[in-house]
């Protein structure tokens, strides 16, 4: 049987087409009916309120920005607070039209007697302005003599007005410039990044530290008036209000008094000082000195009291403990040793013969200890007390450069450590690919060697050196530092957490920790004098990096060298060392010697914390044998 | 017979006469002059809305040129060319979407444009808005209509694939517009009612499921600003309250030519793109708006004229479907204005400034004038 076969049929396809033709026509028409009642609707029922909103008055959106976040310290202590401040603020439109506001700019500057250079700064920030309608804030902090100037020529002043908001303000001045930052005015650049909704009452922005860091948190959600408004933009009544949502609280884990004691243990020379809870990864005191004053920056800073702070020699605008990079020196072996013992390279028990220097075989080149009589057979535990540099030579060269790179890379050596830091510098872990990709050559023995003794390409920020010897202190276990220690009640959360170092051998911390403890209070440990009399067991490590090179067979000369271009004094420790507390990390620019100059800074910042106004152990931080000794 | 034979006669005289030097260069006059009437129109309000900015008049004029080039181009090409050529221009579109999904990846960002610096910049999606019409109505006008459900199915797998893609451009505005224009091939080819009506009946009860089980807040929030763009004052629905006003104070008659306030003070953003129609409300008033309004009308019933007319199937669907997305034009973006619909970045055809929209909307017009002086006058169905 023949299949059937569809023929098309034309005719039906047409009638098809057409009668769908006049349903769309139809459809057409409908909907342009519904238009034109719409317009109807604007444009002659709802005329006489249209009309005059657009023409006798207007409708102005007024954004209200919302309050900044508040930031204390870890006892509540307010870091960081907002305070009223009377500007001075513009409206272009009201002004008069094209143009007319420039001349309204003149009569600003000679009411308060201005120069040419304030009026150039007046009309940047009125070209900056995004509505015509929208009031410009152009000259901060006005003092009564001028608001009250302003107020008897206000009839010359036409869109000019005195306003109140509130301004950051920072209340304890330099303490905390490195940590918290700064805000300062949005900029044309920062300007294109924002949302130009949230953002439309702010003038001012995080620029460094959490203020940066935490932006987000700390700025709020706008709100916004809807307000009717008069030709000459007198407000005359709201219509609509929805209120700002406030930014978030932060609580630092900072505590000013450890922070105020430890710039006191510097001493006014120039360094940085971390302080952190290991437990936690809590930074406790964060200090880079000298530091700056950050309400400077708040409603901008002059250009000639800027210059001053970014030329001088000692730096003051540079963020040491973030962004300051240091060979570590010896304070990295305790790393090392770590490294040396789970790659099992070295064991507690091997020993080295130390004759005063170290050389590779077939080479003439003496690596030097840096005691040159050689301290003769060491074990582990010594040349930590020691700090002997041939027995980590002679560590470094059994493990290779492939093992120590990533060793120490999850110490977070050449990585950014911090959870909420801005603009952390991740320092430097050299290795075979590292040295190929920028310097095109093969790695050689030797560089291995110094890299043992933390010198060389290695360079370590000083926040990077406490969290190397936390990790010491919490036996692997990883806490990013953070400075915030809650954000509106929340602990911040790490995204991106780091792998703990599992050891195959426990063990091997405590022998590296009683390294530590001997260089303390050991007969012989380098910074023994630091620990005199001290109410708690420290473990510690010195250090010194070389600002300019010694050549070979040369001996380091303070003399004959420049102050500036003395060696940097460094010391990291933990206390106490069975139960730690705290980590203390502190370098001392040009200050020579770690453990004689960088110890004593340790130990100051660790008796402001561990002890109280007696000069004894607090309780919460005794030992728990001891505690349950003494009581009745 | 000699009936039949005088008829046939008297028809061909009647064509040799029509058959004058517009027809004879593939232009449709009433189309023509239509067109050339709103270009006129156009400038006219654009000089006000533009805050008489010289400039960019001369830059809509020269595009409304290039757009009536590509639009005579297109009119010579004869229908049944075009219909070998969709599916192979339909496969390049779609490549060429790819092309710039990829490319928008790795640029970390939404990028809607080809662009080979020094050669050509274009955007594959202006492309899609005529192919994707073509390419329906030459799959459906091989089959019987009204069309089967699996031949319906595969049509929509060809509207899905590349509205997919412009959404993720992101460009909602175009995704739907292209939406429209091959679902009105469907409901030109004579989509059964039950379908359309069942469909309709269907996306209820899913939105609701979605709302309730499935977005997040945020996402509820961005649909609730969409659907009422006035509850976010300071974002979308600042233009809306400003158009709005902007409309509502022309009254009937308008403020005059030059005269409205509320664009002239920089009240009302996009004032010469998406929102041109709030200018010509306010200056115009409704008596100006309704005129337009006519000439549109004019423009679509030529259009559907056009359509009735066409010898082939092919040619009556892609008509009717470009006539007719044309009006969803017309209407969403005079209604997103006036604040009835909410804010989706559709420009007001020939009106807004913006030269890629102007040779698009010529160009389809082009295909519309190309199906009309194609035909084959004796063997007229």
């Amino acid at each position: 049987m023949p299949q059937q076969i569809r023929l098309k049929d034309h005719e039906k396809d047409a009638r098809l087409v057409r009668n769908r033709v006049v349903v769309g026509a139809v459809a057409v028409v409908l909907l342009v009916c519904v238009l034109i009642a719409r317009l109807y609707y604007l444009q002659v029922i709802q005329y006489d309120y249209h009309s005059t909103l657009s023409e006798n008055n207007r409708v102005h959106v007024q954004p209200i920005p919302p309050t900044r976040g508040l930031i204390f310290d870890r006892n509540g202590v307010v870091v960081a607070d907002n305070r009223p401040s009377f500007s001075l603020v513009m409206t272009r439109e009201r002004a008069g039209n094209a143009g007319k506001w420039q001349d309204v700019l003149d009569v600003i500057v000679e009411v308060l007697e201005l120069t040419p250079d304030d009026r150039a700064l007046f009309e940047k920030r009125m070209k900056q302005g995004r509505r015509p309608f929208e009031p410009v804030p152009i000259l901060f902090e006005l003092n009564e003599e001028q608001i009250a100037r302003i107020a008897v020529n206000q009839f010359r002043l036409p869109g000019v007005e005195v306003a109140a908001q509130l301004v950051r303000h920072y209340p304890q001045g330099a303490h905390f410039a490195h940590s918290v930052g700064y805000v300062g005015r949005i900029n044309e650049k920062e300007l294109k990044t924002l949302d130009p909704v949230n953002y439309s009452g702010t003038h001012h922005i995080g620029k460094t530290g959490i203020e940066r860091f935490y932006e987000d948190e700390l700025h709020g959600q706008v709100g916004y008036e809807e307000v009717e408004t008069n030709a000459r933009g007198r407000v005359l009544r709201v219509l609509k209000r929805t209120d700002p949502k406030p930014g978030k609280d932060i609580v630092l884990s900072l505590d000013i008094k450890l922070q105020e004691a430890a710039e006191q243990a510097l001493g006014g020379r120039r360094g940085a000082i971390v302080a952190l809870d290991p437990r936690t990864g809590e930074v406790l005191a964060m200090v880079s000195q000298p530091s700056f004053d950050p309400n400077l920056f708040v409603t901008g800073i002059g250009f000639k009291a800027y210059a001053e702070l970014r030329d001088s020699i000692d730096r003051p605008l540079f963020n040491r403990v973030l962004r300051g990079l240091y060979p570590p020196g010896s304070t990295i072996k305790p790393a090392v040793a770590i490294a040396g013992l789970d790659s099992g390279v070295v064991t507690a028990g091997s020993r080295v013969f130390d004759p005063g220097y170290y050389q590779l075989p077939n080479y003439d080149h003496k690596y030097r200890n840096w005691n040159r009589t050689g301290d003769g057979w060491v074990d582990l535990d010594v040349a930590i007390m020691r700090s002997n540099d041939t027995y980590f030579y002679d560590l470094a060269h059994k493990m290779g450069i492939d093992r120590l790179s990533s060793y120490m890379n999850k110490f977070g050596i050449g990585q950014k450590v911090a959870l909420d830091m801005f603009e952390e510098s991740p320092g430097l872990m050299p290795s075979r690919e590292w040295k190929r990709a920028t310097r095109r050559q093969a790695w050689f023995p030797g560089e291995t060697l110094i890299l043992g003794i933390g010198q060389g390409y290695m360079q370590t920020t000083p926040l990077q050196l406490a969290q190397a010897t936390a990790l010491i202190a919490n036996k692997g276990v990883w806490n990013r530092p953070h400075l915030a220690k809650t954000i509106e009640g929340q602990p911040p959360v790490d995204e991106n957490p780091m792998e703990n170092i599992v050891l195959r051998d426990k063990s091997d911390w405590a022998r590296v920790t009683h390294g530590m403890e001997q260089v303390m209070h050991g007969a012989r440990g380098t910074a023994r004098k630091a620990a005199i009399g001290s109410q708690y067991r420290i473990a510690g490590k010195s250090g010194t990096a070389q600002v300019v090179a010694i050549k070979q067979g040369e001996k380091y000369d303070r003399n004959k060298l420049q102050e500036r271009h003395r060696d940097h004094a460094l010391f990291v420790a933990f206390a106490p060392a069975d139960a730690p507390r705290i980590v203390v990390s502190v370098m001392v620019e040009n200050g020579e010697s770690g453990s004689g100059v960088a110890a004593p800074v340790v130990r100051q910042v660790m008796d402001a914390w561990l002890l109280d106004e007696n000069g004894r152990l607090k309780p919460e931080f005794a030992p728990a044998t001891v505690a349950q000794e003494s009581a009745p | 017979m000699k009936n039949n034979f005088d008829r046939m006669l008297s028809s061909e005289d009647v064509m040799r006469r029509r058959a004058s030097f517009l027809q004879r260069i593939h232009i449709d006059g009433p189309l023509l002059l239509i067109l050339l009437t709103l270009a006129a129109g156009s400038l006219f309000v654009l000089y006000s809305a533009s805050g008489k900015n010289w400039d960019l008049l001369m830059k809509q004029a020269s595009s409304f040129g290039i757009g009536l080039v590509s639009m005579f181009i297109i009119a010579q090409l004869e229908p049944r060319f075009m219909a070998r050529w969709v599916p192979l221009a339909y496969l390049a579109g779609v490549f060429l979407l790819i092309v710039v999904d990829v490319m928008g990846h790795n640029a970390m960002g939404a990028t809607r444009w080809i662009n080979i610096p020094g050669v050509i910049r274009f955007q594959p999606s202006e492309f899609m808005k005529i192919i994707m019409p073509a390419t329906i109505a030459w799959y459906l006008s091989k089959r019987t209509l009204p069309p089967h459900l699996k031949h319906v199915a595969i049509s929509l797998i060809l509207i899905g694939v590349p509205f997919i893609l412009i959404v993720r451009q992101p460009d909602l505005g175009t995704a739907l517009l292209i939406l429209a224009s091959g679902a009105f091939v469907l409901f030109m080819g004579g989509l059964r009612w039950r379908w359309i009506v069942s469909v309709i009946a269907a996306a209820v009860p899913v939105a609701v499921a979605m709302w309730f089980f499935v977005m997040h807040d945020y996402q509820k929030q961005r649909v609730l600003t969409f659907l009422d763009p006035e509850s976010d004052p300071l974002g979308t629905g600042w233009n809306i309250i400003q158009s709005k006003a902007a409309i509502g104070s022309g009254g009937v008659f308008g403020k005059g030519w030059l005269l409205g306030t509320q664009s002239h003070l920089d009240f009302l953003p996009e004032s010469h793109t998406d929102f041109i129609i709030a200018v010509l409300g306010e200056e115009f008033g409704l008596v100006g708006i309704c005129l337009l309004l006519l000439i549109y009308i004019l423009l679509i019933g030529r259009g559907l004229m056009i359509t009735a007319q066409a010898q082939t199937l092919f040619g009556k669907l892609l008509a009717g479907s470009l006539t007719m997305t044309f009006f969803v034009y017309v209407f969403v973006n005079i209604g997103m204005v006036s604040g009835l619909l909410p804010v989706v970045g559709v420009p007001l055809p020939f009106i807004s400034y913006g030269g890629t929209s102007l040779v698009t909307l010529l160009s389809a017009f082009g295909v519309l004038m190309s199906i009309h002086t194609h035909r084959k006058w004796i063997a007229q169905v």
